[in-house]
């Protein structure tokens, strides 16, 4: 059962913003939801090997990028040709 | 023969979120066609915007490969299609820009995610169009405006370029009026690129046959059960029964994992999304985060003010699913679910050549229908095993009930993409006739 302060946590885990009055109506929907993921419990068999599969790697070369003007032409807040981001601390 | 067409439709259905009023195109096997592209699918020049506010005036700086891969073959890129937003959604009425409507019925929705592709082909706007499908997201579509939509084998199609959703689910698709076209569309996007390491180099490069004798159909009885419009189940087995008088026999299988089956897609996709979906910060792309503001709060206002609350609450979901103290009793467990869902594909298909049954266990809701998200996740039912599984998925119009469109959907084993389009082309051209 999760609770409304759970709910309130998971969204700050997340960083999504959620308002005072959304949380009932979304503790209400991950309960439902949660519910119906209890069928999983009654899963069998254990986490196997995944077989099948290869890496695929390739040699660290350098190769044609985008321009610094291009990789920043959809920033909102650029300085010097830089990105803006909000502050850390 | 190079030109530019000239690309002004009644979109009436709002299939479009941009259009290209001027679309160039380039000599090759498709010159000239006009193609729409679903708007998660990366195109230079064009914006982008996977149907949310916070990708609204991003303009990507390079093209998906499959983009690239259309330019060459000559296609007019005339436009990005409406679409759930970020592809969480099965009716395309999550999208910030309006809901898509069906053409078949206007008060209906036309199913998601690639909800517009399908609208626009089905309205005749474009004789084809791009696709994704990370649950169902082109099948579905595809059967309730009665067009045809194949889910690629998972690696088959680059997704170098598609804004990733849940990565180890979804492929880009074809989808058109014919099976003919789905198949040429196909025969343009399936080539190999490095870019996406999860791909293999097997090409499709194929013209259907609908010779289908001796070819044996399992029919699951899981895809017929509860839940499932009797109706809609009655119009399959009919569908089936045709295939049956091209030759086919009909071996009845069974997939025992499907009762795990969506609770196991929806723990991988939202828990892939949670991650896939963090990117979206307002900084690089889209419209600018308060940088007066400290990061956190930042990020939770503009998350909160431009992301819709289907995708706040993937996002919270997974997050959940994955967190300490959970990821074991619900993501470890939808993996061995997985798994489990794989393996009973694998040795169904090793008794028969190909597997049928409905698409959707519907015809399509009408707008406004579906408000609880747990019914909407149900309705995915019959589409999520074949991307648990990676293996490909047509859907095929196959007859209506309340003059709504009815999908067959055939599966087949992985990278046997040619044999499911030949079975549906077998289909679609016996009842043309």
């Amino acid at each position: 059962m999760i609770t409304e302060s759970d709910i309130e946590r998971i969204a700050e885990l997340a960083d999504i913003g959620i308002s005072k009055d959304e949380v009932p109506e979304f503790t209400t929907q991950f309960n439902a939801i949660l519910d119906y993921f209890e069928v999983l419990d009654a899963v069998e068999g254990e986490s196997a090997p995944v077989v099948g599969i290869t890496n695929v790697f390739r040699e660290d070369e350098p190769r044609p990028c985008l321009t610094q003007e291009a990789a920043i032409g959809n920033a909102g807040s650029i300085e010097n040709g830089f990105i803006k981001a909000p502050r850390v601390m | 023969m190079a030109g530019t067409l000239h690309f002004s439709p009644d979109d009436r259905c709002n299939a479009f979120i941009t259009t290209c009023k001027e679309a160039p195109f380039s000599d090759g096997t498709l010159a000239g066609v006009a193609v729409a592209v679903k708007d998660n699918i990366s195109t230079a020049g064009i914006q982008t915007t996977c149907g949310s506010r916070i990708l609204k005036g991003y303009v990507p700086p390079y093209d998906a490969h499959v983009v690239g891969l259309l330019r060459q073959a000559g296609a007019a890129i005339v436009g990005k299609t409406n679409m759930d937003e970020f592809g969480m959604g099965s009716t395309t009425e999550t999208s910030a820009f309006g809901p898509t409507r069906n053409p078949a019925d206007p008060s209906r929705v036309p199913g998601g995610s690639s909800g517009g592709s399908a609208a626009a082909i089905a309205a005749g706007l474009v004789p084809m169009a791009l696709g994704t499908d990370t649950g169902g997201s082109i099948r579905c579509p595809a059967a309730f405006c009665g067009i045809v939509g194949l889910k690629p084998t998972y690696g088959r199609v680059s997704r170098y370029g598609l804004i990733a959703y849940a990565n180890s689910l979804e492929q880009i698709g074809p989808m058109a009026r014919t099976v003919e076209d789905v198949s040429r569309l196909m025969s343009v996007i399936a080539k190999y690129d490095p870019r996406d390491s999860t791909m293999l180099d097997r090409p499709y490069d194929h013209r259907p046959s609908a010779d289908i004798a001796g070819l044996r159909v399992g029919v699951p009885e899981e895809y017929f059960g509860e839940g499932v419009d009797p109706r809609v189940a009655e119009t399959v087995q009919n569908a089936i029964g045709v295939l049956e008088g091209l030759g086919a026999s009909t071996v009845p299988v069974s997939i025992p994992g499907m009762r795990y089956a969506l609770a196991a897609y929806y723990v991988i996709c939202t828990s892939e999304a949670s991650s896939n979906l963090a990117r979206f910060d307002g900084v690089r792309y889209g419209p600018a985060v308060d940088t007066r503001k400290s990061w956190h709060e930042a990020y939770q206002d503009l998350r909160q003010e431009l992301f819709g609350p289907e995708v706040r609450r993937r996002i919270m979901l997974g997050t959940f699913a994955l967190s300490a103290g959970y990821a074991g009793r619900y993501y470890a467990k939808a993996q061995v679910a997985r798994r489990n869902i794989s393996q009973d594909f694998e040795r169904a298909l090793r008794e028969v050549d190909i597997i049928a049954g409905p698409t959707m266990p519907t015809v399509a809701f009408r707008l406004g229908e579906k408000t609880d998200p747990l019914s909407m996740y149900l309705s995915d039912i019959l589409t999520v095993p074949a991307n648990l599984a990676g293996i490909p998925a047509i859907s095929v119009p196959c007859g209506r009930v309340d003059s709504l469109p009815v999908g067959l959907q055939l599966m087949g084993r992985q990278f046997e993409d040619e044999r499911v389009v030949d079975v549906a082309y077998a289909y679609e051209q016996e009842v043309k006739a």
